[in-house]
């Protein structure tokens, strides 16, 4: 194992610095409901911390030895507290912390001690620790960029520490190099209703739209962007129906008859918010039916209930409703 | 076997769950060891829904879980583990299955919980500070078994959630954090539990869940991801609690959950051919309680506990 350090080769029972204790055995009880059991060498270190934990020694040796710990199960929540108390009683030089929590991580990065400890640590050292933050958790990221924890320690960076001038950017190289992620789309609207250097969402709202028309246009079957554009929108759902950029990315991509699911569920809610459809909205529905729906229905907002309903099966129920809840005007 | 719905195998997955692992290289158990009380609440519950708790030693199991309560209330996952408000709720739980809730010291518990709520209303997991809506709903929850809500300040809780609610009518784990089925049915089922689901915008919400379906009939937890067992259960309960559970092809859905058991040696995985854990075995056979799979009790949607559980609680003065 590449993180032990030169000398810890041998079982702690065997080490000088660790003649003094009696290592402390787990109290499963009689007949455990879910049993468990061990590996040797993860007995004898999980013995040696209980045993420093109990004596609450908050000595050098017993740093180490959570440490050890920690490498064998990093789910072990009692030593990652045990940790923080020792850090505290030592006074230890957190930034030394910060790379030890990285070399952890590394293997668990989907681990919540982590994730909380790194907080701990990082809310210690203030600014200090803004780019190291940025740093990590765009590393975490590059392995998996939809990391929910990494994500959720960004946003508690941004806000809490700074560091937004480069965010935009980031969410748009991170759509580069995968237009389907949703947590970069959650992250982009984050950053343009929150941060101080992009005047908020109205201001934002023009330049968006542009953007996320042109990554519907390259994806129409992408459920985030989509999403997105109606988010731009927020409270006023009258500018969204009124924008001429919204309907004409739903034209185009009926037109193409390529994906439409979402275009058609998006200009089904525009009908609703009452949207007048031009004769081509009309003519793009009906080069959509297949010869079993129902040609003649007059209203648009039913047809597009129907196709939808035999498009995506799985849904035919929830289709069902939204035809069965259309109000008697709509188009 | 065209069209025809598979089998649960019932008693490989009791056998599983009261199985002894002896195996000295099972990792999978080491790493359980600090969590063994949720572990014990997924495991027991499971048989419970089988109709098969009685298979184990109550009073054993009782006489642990109260080894693993703490001088300020709280539980740990285990015998020597410090408090968490995690697995203060599965113990909470793990009581209530064998109706035993009466060897707590009640106000003890919820005072430790309650001592958990924030200024902003949102709650810790314990002393340390970590803040994630997972903690308002278990906070909720337990407080709601516990009949004692009255210690935290309601209102405030809630608005603390509600400003975690998402354009797309979802929730994260904190404001801004990006809707996730767990964090959802979090927020869902804490909403449900304080009598105000009217916060959430069901339509949209049921919308955004239903689209959690993909071809093979299983669900996922946010769009683009891999569909997961798990989320048989979060994703099925939020759309249960707000009246939406008929938007997704059920029978897709249990022929998903049946074909990840292992039929041979019991227990179910987070997908076909994985290897099974008793988290999912829960969410597994849970799911398909919510689907009406024949044989199997009733599952409380949002107590996360089969109904007559929760009758017991409610309705036995």
């Amino acid at each position: 194992m590449e993180w032990k350090e030169e000398g810890e080769e041998r079982p702690l029972s065997q080490r000088p610095e660790w003649s003094d204790v009696t290592p402390v055995p787990q109290d499963d009880g009689p007949n455990p409901v879910v049993p468990i059991a061990y590996k040797d060498d993860f007995t004898e270190t999980m013995d040696y911390f209980r045993a420093v934990y109990f004596a609450d020694e908050r000595s050098l040796r017993s740093l180490h030895v959570t440490a050890e710990a920690i490498h064998m199960n990093a789910g072990n929540y009692t030593v990652w507290h045990f940790r923080r108390l020792i850090l505290g009683a030592l006074n230890a030089d957190l930034h030394e912390e910060l790379n030890f929590i990285k070399k952890v991580a590394n293997g668990n990065p989907k681990n919540y001690q982590i994730w909380h400890h790194r907080r701990w640590v990082a809310e210690k050292l203030g600014s200090d620790a803004t780019s190291k933050e940025l740093d990590f958790t765009k590393k975490i990221l590059s392995l998996d960029a939809k990391n929910y924890h990494a994500w959720s320690h960004r946003q508690w960076v941004l806000q809490e520490l700074g560091g937004w001038e480069d965010e935009l950017d980031y969410c748009k190289q991170l759509l580069e190099d995968d237009i389907f992620n949703n947590s970069a789309w959650n992250q982009r609207y984050f950053v343009i209703t929150k941060s101080p250097f992009l005047g908020g969402l109205e201001a934002m709202r023009e330049s968006e739209v542009n953007y996320t028309v042109g990554a519907i246009i390259a994806k129409p079957e992408n459920e985030s962007p989509w999403r997105y554009l109606r988010g731009l929108y927020k409270d006023d759902a009258q500018s969204w129906v009124n924008d001429p950029q919204v309907s004409s990315v739903c034209l185009t991509v009926l037109s193409a008859k390529r994906n439409t699911v979402f275009a058609l569920s998006t200009l089904l809610d525009l009908l609703c918010h009452g949207f007048q459809p031009s004769q081509d909205f009309i003519n793009a529905v009906d080069a959509l039916k297949t010869p079993d729906l129902d040609q003649s229905d007059s209203n648009l907002a039913t047809a597009v209930c129907s196709v939808l309903g035999h498009m995506d099966p799985m849904r035919v129920n929830y289709w069902a409703w939204r035809k069965n809840k259309l109000p008697a005007q709509t188009a | 076997m065209e069209g025809q719905i598979g089998d649960l195998e019932v008693e490989k997955h009791v056998q599983y769950i009261l199985s002894v692992e002896k195996r000295k290289d099972n990792f999978e158990s080491v790493v359980m060891e600090h969590l063994r009380m949720n572990g014990a609440y997924w495991g027991l519950t499971t048989l419970d829904l089988l109709g098969k708790l009685d298979m184990v030693d109550e009073d054993e199991i009782i006489s642990w879980v109260m080894e693993c309560q703490h001088e300020s209330g709280g539980f740990g996952g285990n015998v020597g583990h410090d408090p968490h408000i995690l697995y203060t709720l599965s113990a909470v739980q793990v009581l209530a299955l064998f109706d035993k809730l009466n060897v707590l010291d009640i106000d003890k518990v919820s005072n430790y919980i309650a001592g958990l709520q924030n200024e902003d209303g949102s709650f810790s997991g314990d002393m340390w500070g970590e803040i994630d809506t997972r903690f308002s709903y278990i906070a909720i929850c337990s407080l709601s078994l516990l009949q004692r809500l009255d210690k935290i300040n309601v209102e405030k809780a809630v608005n603390y959630i509600v400003s975690c609610k998402n354009l797309d009518g979802g929730f994260g784990c904190t404001p801004g954090a990006e809707s996730h089925a767990g964090q959802i049915f979090c927020c869902v089922s804490a909403l449900a539990l304080t009598g105000s689901l009217h916060h959430v915008d069901k339509d949209l919400l049921g919308w955004w869940l239903c689209e959690r379906q993909v071809k093979s009939g299983a669900l996922n937890g946010r769009p683009e991801k891999l569909p997961d067992v798990c989320y048989s259960w979060w994703v099925l309960s939020s759309l249960i609690m707000i009246d939406r559970a008929h938007w997704i092809d059920k029978e897709k859905l249990i022929k998903f959950i049946l074909d990840c058991q292992d039929k041979e040696n019991g227990g179910i995985s987070d997908r076909p051919d994985d290897a099974v854990d008793v988290f999912h075995t829960y969410f597994g056979v849970a799911g398909l309680a919510h689907l009406e799979y024949p044989g199997l009790k009733a599952v409380d949607p949002a107590y996360a506990l089969p109904v007559d559980v929760v009758n017991r609680i409610f309705f036995s003065r």
